[in-house]
């Protein structure tokens, strides 16, 4: 841990509980990822004052709000940017990242491919309802074709994102996704995602069980399958992770699809940070070199 | 009138005109002299038509002025548009091997160069315009000592060859110019003086050096790309992080990220960029992290006319983001102060926790000026407010918030403000509406009291603000005929035309805004209270200052002088402008550009 004084005791699950209490809707899927990242946090024992929570906007989004860590809920989509300026200006920081699909994958899409290929060393859980809630129930980039909401009531006919294909394409060097009924299983990846160094993206079905009658408790149940429970799958395998990502239907794997260690950070690879965290560093230039800036011009 | 020389270069873009320009600037600026360069161009990178116009001169020159001494077309397009500027005393050298030189006025010199007489053009592609500098500087009567000094300078990366056939090149030009054209009839003066030449995009990036900018971001877009450049270029050195980032939006995001992690933290664009930003700056506002923005304003609306100037985004900083927050808008008067306002408007927003924005346009952004190494300071003042950047003794870990309210209600309006990874402090910074202790009022429960108590929290920090701010100052006699506002950039034509107004026995005054918000209404109007007769001088078509100053004061000029065309004001521009309203002739003056670029 790096924190220079060792904390009084052993953090506890209620340590990282928020000020308030979460207002999503009794028997959302959001309730469980929340719980898994607090049980990660623990399981890290990593001190509050070491995390950062950054999400957008939207009923997952609210997340920071519940959590006993630093905090920003940011401009809906714009929650991975703040998090890389974040990250550049102080790497000794835990960030994570929380959001929605529609935060995600629609207004944020841009900064989701970007942040991707950069590596920047976060974690990005995104809670995936396949809906917009907070609006009261519209499509969202990830809802299936032929799915009836209020903004499409006779039914999508645009094709959804994979986000696990595009995670891969991307160039995420951690791709899993978790579901938000398996506490165990998804409290795991949330350990190995923030263990990760680089950008780990963890996708998790998480049920709107108010506005998403499609992809419910019992529709995800028989269906989502343990990538972890076939010992010859291998998650250094780029091209079998993209194969993995395009099941659906009858069988849609969970877990670690992929992940590779041998890509620079994006803190890691700027030379300016050599001298530990940007935010410990002088504000004044050197003399002598503002000296050399003024010469140039001369 | 002050003693004054410039130089127009024109040529198609990629024929090579900044490198004259760039050698000019050099042996002005060595020679003890100040300058003012400014290029018209087009939003092309090869063809189209460049006019750069240097003007130097033992005194400050503020602006590109009303005459061209001489001037070096490159091509037939440049001496067919442009001879007809050209008064006696002037002088055009050309290459006569090319160039049809048409009939000039009366008293201008033409001086064809025999280029492919005087010069191997099979080896050298650029052998006129270097012939043209040597001829040029002849004719000035400054030794060729100080040019082989430059052009050793400028062509030592490609080799002892390529320096001594420029240097053999640059000598045949300035013999020939010695034996066969007449001087200039005063030769450039020399002075003991030794000045930094610098556009204000390279001031405003250097002046975030200077005020401890650690993050700087952008995305690409002129006229605001030479921040970034030379952020990029000196990022190592500065111990700067830059980053290229995939649009605006994310531009404006990830500096507020950075900000709220504690570092001093900038971005420029254009108003098209600017326009992206503008959430972002509400984030700023709402959570209270300090962050700067740059908006070099160019012609607009949309894509408009990326390459020319206009003071057309007022409006669009005034009303930046939905809601009301507080915010400080400042606009440099000139290059050496866009160095300078950066610093002191980081102690602003750091001191205040809210957005600060440089309205700086392509005059000054792209334009470049002669300033006293003296007045780039690198150890300016820095104040960074009521920051909380350790535990002080708070205890670590377990006891996560000693009760600290990050939006504390204090009777300032500012809240000591804690940074991520500070013990005993955490806290979540809210886009919604919130409680003292980050906690959102906006969601379950609304809580008017509340809304009413941070909203006025977040307010009065415009009470302090704008006590750290001056207000501005009359400048120029306090008993004149008329006084000319102006804000921003315009400042150094207006000075001028002052001068020139009084010249001619008007008396003129001069009022140059530099802080926008907070604006300082009340000390404007006592200042105008004497004024017989004013007008606001803007490069835009509304007037958007004018209309700015009339909703905060209501006060109304006796006259408007607008220029919308692309172009800057020059002088001339402006005086008679001023006299046509003297006399009574309009009360709306809109000068018309009649150099055609």
């Amino acid at each position: 841990m790096a924190t220079g004084v060792a904390p009084p005791e052993q953090l506890k699950i209620t340590d990282f509980k928020g000020k308030v209490d979460p207002d999503w809707c009794p028997g959302c899927g959001d309730f469980g990822v929340l719980s898994a990242v607090q049980k990660a946090l623990v399981e890290l024992q990593i001190p509050n004052h070491k995390v950062v929570t950054i999400s957008g906007i939207g009923c997952s989004s609210n997340f920071p709000g519940f959590i006993e860590t630093y905090g920003m809920h940011t401009l809906h989509g714009r929650a991975l940017a703040v998090a890389t300026g974040m990250k550049l200006a102080n790497h000794d920081l835990t960030v994570l990242v929380t959001g929605g699909d529609g935060d995600g994958f629609g207004i944020g899409g841009n900064h989701f491919l970007h942040t991707m290929r950069r590596n920047v060393d976060l974690l990005y859980i995104v809670m995936d309802n396949q809906i917009y809630g907070l609006t009261t129930g519209q499509t969202s980039p990830t809802s299936r074709v032929g799915m009836k909401t209020k903004s499409m009531p006779f039914g999508n006919i645009e094709a959804p994102v994979n986000p696990i294909s595009l995670a891969l394409a991307a160039g995420a060097t951690f791709v899993a996704r978790g579901y938000s009924a398996d506490q165990k299983h998804l409290t795991d990846l949330i350990i190995q995602g923030i263990e990760h160094k680089g950008f780990s993206f963890l996708d998790v079905f998480s049920p709107c069980v108010t506005y998403n009658h499609d992809n419910t408790y019992q529709w995800f149940k028989p269906r989502v399958k343990k990538l972890e429970d076939d010992p010859a799958y291998d998650s250094a395998d780029w091209k079998a992770a993209i194969g993995k990502s395009l099941l659906w239907d009858d069988e849609i794997p969970i877990g670690k699809f992929f992940e590779r260690t041998d890509v620079p950070t994006l803190h890691g690879a700027e030379p300016v940070l050599d001298k530990g965290p940007l935010v410990h560093h002088d504000l004044r230039v050197p003399i002598d070199v503002a000296r050399s800036f003024i010469e140039e011009l001369m | 009138m002050k003693q004054t020389f410039a130089i127009s270069i024109g040529g198609a873009a990629g024929q090579g005109v900044a490198t004259p320009g760039d050698i000019f600037a050099k042996i002005f600026s060595r020679r003890g002299l100040h300058l003012n360069a400014y290029n018209a161009y087009q939003s092309i990178i090869r063809g189209g038509h460049t006019f750069l116009t240097i003007r130097t001169g033992p005194e400050k020159v503020t602006n590109m002025g009303d005459r061209i001494d001489l001037m070096i077309p490159l091509n037939q397009d440049t001496i067919d548009r442009h001879l007809s500027l050209l008064t006696a005393g002037a002088a055009c050298i050309y290459n006569a091997d090319t160039i049809k030189p048409g009939t000039p006025g009366s008293g201008v010199q033409m001086c064809p160069l025999p280029v492919s007489k005087l010069a191997d053009i099979t080896r050298n592609k650029v052998a006129q315009n270097t012939l043209a500098i040597g001829a040029g500087l002849s004719m000035m009567g400054i030794s060729f000592q100080a040019l082989e000094d430059v052009l050793k300078e400028q062509f030592k990366k490609k080799g002892d060859a390529v320096v001594a056939e420029n240097v053999g090149v640059a000598r045949a030009g300035y013999d020939y110019a010695a034996s066969n054209f007449k001087p200039f009839s005063y030769p450039l003066p020399k002075t003991e003086n030794r000045y930094a030449i610098l556009s204000g995009n390279i001031a405003m990036a250097m002046g975030g050096a200077a005020g401890g900018v650690k993050f700087y971001c952008a995305y690409p877009m002129s006229p605001a790309t030479g921040v970034l450049h030379w952020m990029a270029a000196h990022a190592r050195k500065a111990g700067i992080m830059v980053r290229q980032v995939e649009d605006e939006i994310g531009v404006v995001n990830m500096a507020i990220g950075a900000a709220h992690a504690g570092v001093r933290s900038m971005c420029a664009t254009s108003g098209g960029g600017f326009a992206l930003m503008s959430e972002g700056l509400g984030m700023s506002a709402m959570i209270e992290t300090p962050v700067v923005v740059i908006d070099c304003q160019r012609a607009g609306p949309s894509t408009g006319v990326p390459t020319k100037t206009e003071q057309g985004d007022l409006w669009q900083m005034l009303g930046a983001a939905f809601g009301d927050y507080p915010r400080v808008i400042v606009a440099p008067l000139d290059i050496g102060d866009c160095f300078k306002v950066i610093p002191e408007l980081f102690n602003i927003v750091d001191r205040f926790q809210c957005p600060g924005i440089v309205l700086c346009d392509l005059l000054l952004s792209e334009g470049r000026l002669s300033v006293d190494p003296k007045d780039l300071d690198f150890v300016p003042p820095i104040d960074r407010g009521e920051l909380i950047s350790s535990g002080n003794g708070a205890s670590p870990g377990v006891s996560s918030n000693g009760g600290y309210k990050r939006y504390l209600i204090t009777k300032s309006g500012i809240s000591p403000r804690a940074i991520p990874g500070v013990p005993g402090h955490t806290h979540t910074a809210g886009t919604d509406e919130h409680d003292e202790d980050g906690v959102l009022i906006s969601d379950e429960y609304t809580n008017p009291v509340k809304r009413r108590a941070m909203m006025e929290k977040r307010m009065r920090k415009m009470v302090g603000i704008e006590a750290s701010v001056p207000p501005p100052v009359l400048m120029g006699p306090r008993d004149a005929d008329v006084t000319l506002i102006g804000w921003g950039s315009t400042k150094g034509v207006i000075e001028e035309s002052c001068e020139i107004l009084r010249e001619q026995g008007i008396l003129a005054n001069q009022l140059q805004i530099r802080w926008l918000v907070p604006l300082h209404g009340e000390a404007i109007l006592d200042l105008l209270k004497g004024s017989r007769h004013t007008i606001i001088v803007e490069n835009n078509y509304s007037g958007q200052f004018a209309r700015y100053l009339r909703s905060e004061t209501s006060y109304v000029p006796n006259g408007y002088i607008r220029k919308y065309d692309g172009e800057p004001f020059m002088p001339h521009h402006i005086v008679e402008a001023v006299k046509e309203q003297l006399a009574g002739k309009t009360k709306l003056s809109v000068p018309a550009h009649e150099i055609m670029v």
